[in-house]
């Protein structure tokens, strides 16, 4: 027994604590992973011991350990006997512990309820404490539940640091089990008067929080807050405040009102930027709630400007980031106050900063005109060329699609240019963006029909070097731009000029490679093309080259009848039929080619939104006469059957019910009696109406 | 809301990591070095934000060492910027003098130049 204790006590000398741990997983930089295994082995016979201060020394290992990446779920329980120490340093280490690994998906937690409840009401003030820190990082609705009561009495705690740290962790409460709320709130208003400064800030925290989540509630609370504003000192604590008017004034407007002028001047005052531009922030949210236009307030928005250009203007890239993110949140509401700083926005676009050219370019859409967008794109496209494999580089192409297709290509006035971009755009590889270049390479032509035969002509050359783009398959990538190319080809392809060489472009073998729908769109198109090729042939007497194209034609149809894609096979089947047929009547030398143009006559124009309204209704059309007869009301209870036998019946039932007189009701009843007189197997029972439903 | 705070070296090892959302152990791994990578590709002329995935970064090196806060849209940039440099004034107030017993517990020893006041520092 005492060889044991010896034994026992010479084992402890040579165990490591965290220090020990730490040096040795430096040190063991190559086999770390081995390293540590051992560790944890040692740990885990560390954890058998009895000594609560081995216990300890282990979980905080443990700790450490888990910061690094391993999971010890497993020592929960053990860390729950160390919470339990009576030694405040043990308990300590077993909190923390606590609070880094438990979480509501762990079973244990339901052991800690009554060892916190004995620390919170422990004599000893730190105790509570730890007690109060490590619970808020766990706590689960049961915890919350069974503990609010506790947290609440220690609200009114003669020590501050423990008022602080309840009045903080009851916001964890009220998430956890929102009906705390309603009792603890009196007691929480009372501590945003508090004497104690840090007791008053965490109440201040926490009613901000809150407000954010429900702005209606805390309505009331606004005198109390605008007089702590108007007194207080302390910088945390008015952004706090300050955001929190952020968001109620959106509820009150004379709130708003009142605001502005305390804003300002603290605006005008303060040096500390966090809070300058929480306070512009604030004023920007409150003009946007009021944005009624009163003269004074254009005063305000000038005044925010100017601050933010000052801010813009800064060497500081932290500063420069923030006045471009308010500036933009300005852009919205008031787009001219901001067109004037365009010269500082546009040198921001060169910045070596990515976050700050992101958030230039999220101005730019509020800042182009007529002139300067052509200016613009060209640098925004040398910013593409250098950016390359970015994220940066997505963002750019969709942003300079939306600036040139804002407001219905309002600003565009050479539609040929911007077809050279879009071509331009589709040498990018890797982005997932094709589909917007192609949705506009299709709206643009089909809009503006002056510039179609050009865009045909680069339609026709992307078609030709679509081996290059079709080696990028993948899902919205470049290769939807071939969608586009070939649907442009087809559809306008008496601006072609090379019709039969854009067809043979569409017949290779790798453009079965493509994504299905495209190859559909191929196929679809290569009709049209045919159809006009075949035309022209006719029209020039060209019989043999009529029929070379034809031949062409069935040749190469085939493969895409082999294809995976249903709709691509399906096209693909229909039309070789109708050309083999073609290719009949063609030796039969019957002139098949104005049939054939047929088949694809009439144009497709873009339809406005609206055009539905304006077609004038024909006269004597009632449109809200009804069709048929308007279901009656049983057959309206539609309730859902809830077994098949229940549904057949009762829709059996309401098919009788309507439409029933006097008449009927008496011939049906005498031949049911018939029936049932006949019937060897029916038994007379009492006249009781045959209930219908059989639902069990 | 702030979703994380970590104190990382310039090899990318994590000296410290608060996570005050649940994150799964092996995510949490994953995020910090993405995090980190972003953070070490950055510039000294660089804003300390970033825009990560739905959330943002703020970051700030001392020395060595770069402390990385993780928010998200609804807290103020410029708050949490001076907040991590508030958190780094207490711990050179509290562990300056205590240099050899405690150099572990807060990490690498790190060369923190003391300021002599709190800063609510104009820029």
């Amino acid at each position: 027994m005492a060889l044991k204790m010896v034994k026992g006590s010479i084992d402890r000398m040579f165990d490591k604590n965290l220090q020990d741990l730490v040096r040795g997983i430096r040190n063991h930089k190559e086999d770390e992973a081995k390293y540590i295994s051992q560790c944890i082995d040692e740990i885990k016979q560390e954890l058998k011991q009895d000594n609560i201060a081995v216990k300890a020394n282990a979980v905080c290992k443990l700790t450490y350990l888990q910061m690094l990446g391993y999971d010890i779920s497993w020592a929960a329980f053990n860390i729950i006997e160390v919470m339990s120490a009576s030694k405040f340093t043990f308990k300590r280490i077993g909190y923390l512990a606590a609070s880094q690994c438990f979480h509501e998906g762990t079973d244990v937690i339901m052991l800690t309820t009554n060892q916190i409840r004995k620390d919170l009401s422990s004599p000893n003030q730190y105790d509570t404490g730890v007690a109060l820190t490590g619970l808020s990082c766990f706590v689960t609705p049961d915890l919350a539940r069974d503990l609010a009561n506790d947290i609440m009495t220690l609200m009114s705690h003669t020590k501050p640091y423990i008022r602080k740290k309840a009045v903080l962790i009851m916001y964890k409460v009220f998430l956890k089990y929102p009906e705390s709320l309603r009792p603890a709130f009196p007691r929480l208003k009372e501590k945003l008067e508090d004497p104690d400064p840090g007791v008053q800030s965490a109440a201040v925290n926490v009613i901000c929080e809150l407000a954010r989540r429900n702005p209606k509630n805390y309505l009331s609370l606004a005198p109390l807050f605008f007089k702590l504003m108007t007194s207080s000192t302390n910088n945390w604590v008015l952004i706090k405040i300050i955001k929190l008017f952020g968001a109620l004034t959106p509820l009150e407007p004379r709130l708003g009102k009142k605001l502005i002028e305390p804003l300002t001047n603290l605006i005008h005052s303060t040096s500390a930027m966090s809070l300058l531009y929480e306070c512009v922030n604030t004023v920007i949210a409150v003009l946007i709630s009021l944005s009624s236009g009163m003269p004074n307030h254009s005063a305000s928005i000038q005044l925010c400007v100017q601050k933010l250009r000052i801010l813009i203007e800064d060497s500081d890239q932290n500063l420069k980031y923030l006045g471009l993110l308010a500036m933009s949140k300005i852009l919205k509401t008031h787009p001219k106050s901001v067109q004037s700083h365009k010269d500082l926005i546009l040198q921001c676009l060169d910045d070596k900063d990515e976050s700050i050219r992101l958030r230039a370019l999220d101005l730019l859409y509020g800042m182009v005109s007529k002139k300067n967008l052509m200016e613009i794109v060209k640098k925004l496209m040398i910013h593409v060329d250098k950016a390359e494999g970015t994220t940066y580089r997505d963002e750019l192409l969709t942003k300079i699609i939306d600036i040139c297709s804002q407001s219905n290509y309002q600003y565009i006035t050479n539609f040929e240019w911007y077809i050279s971009i879009l071509v331009e755009l589709t040498r990018l590889e890797g982005t997932r963006h094709g589909h917007l270049i192609a949705a506009q390479m299709l709206d643009v032509a089909i809009r503006v029909k002056a510039i179609r035969k050009f865009a045909v002509s680069q339609m026709a050359m992307l078609l030709d070097n679509a081996h290059l783009i079709a080696s990028n398959t993948q899902r919205n990538g470049i290769c939807e731009v071939l969608y586009a190319a070939a649907w442009i080809c087809g559809e306008f392809s008496e601006h072609l000029e090379e019709s039969n060489q854009t067809l043979e472009a569409m017949l290779r073998p790798k453009v079965t490679t493509l994504p299905g729908h495209i190859q559909a769109v191929y196929v679809q198109n290569m009709v049209k093309l045919y159809a006009s090729i075949l035309q022209q042939k006719e029209q020039a007497g060209e019989k043999e080259a009529a029929q070379e194209i034809t031949q062409l034609m069935i040749d190469r149809l085939p493969q895409f009848v082999q294809s995976a894609d249903l709709e691509v096979q399906e096209r693909a089947s229909c039309i070789l039929q109708l050309i083999k047929y073609i290719q009949k009547l063609q030796i039969k030398e019957v002139p098949v080619a104005e049939e054939v143009i047929a088949l694809f006559a009439g144009e497709l124009n873009p339809v406005a939104p609206k055009a539905q309204k304006k077609v004038p209704v024909p006269e004597g059309l009632d449109l809200d006469a009804w069709i048929n007869e308007p279901p009656s009301d049983s057959e309206s209870e539609d309730e859902k059957p809830k077994t098949i036998f229940h549904d057949e019946e009762q829709r059996h039932s309401r098919n009788r019910q309507p439409e029933i007189d006097e008449e009927e009701l008496a011939r049906r009843r005498e031949v049911r009696k018939q029936e049932q007189a006949n019937n060897p197997f029916y038994i007379k029972s009492s006249p009781s109406p045959q209930k219908v439903s059989l639902a069990c | 809301m702030i979703k994380f705070f970590l104190m990382v070296n310039k090899q990318g090892q994590t000296r410290l990591s608060r996570y005050y959302e649940h994150v799964e152990i092996h995510k949490r791994t994953m995020l910090e070095a993405e995090v980190i990578k972003n953070c070490l590709s950055r510039s000294k002329e660089q804003c300390s934000f970033i825009e990560y995935k739905d959330f943002k970064l703020v970051y700030r090196q001392y020395a060595a060492l770069f402390i990385v806060v993780g928010i998200n849209e609804t807290e103020n940039e410029m708050a949490v910027y001076e907040l991590i440099h508030n958190f780094v004034e207490v711990l050179d107030r509290y562990f300056s003098r205590v240099i050899s017993s405690n150099g572990a517990r807060s990490g690498e020893s790190t060369n923190v130049p003391s300021h002599s006041e709190q800063g609510w520092t104009k820029y």
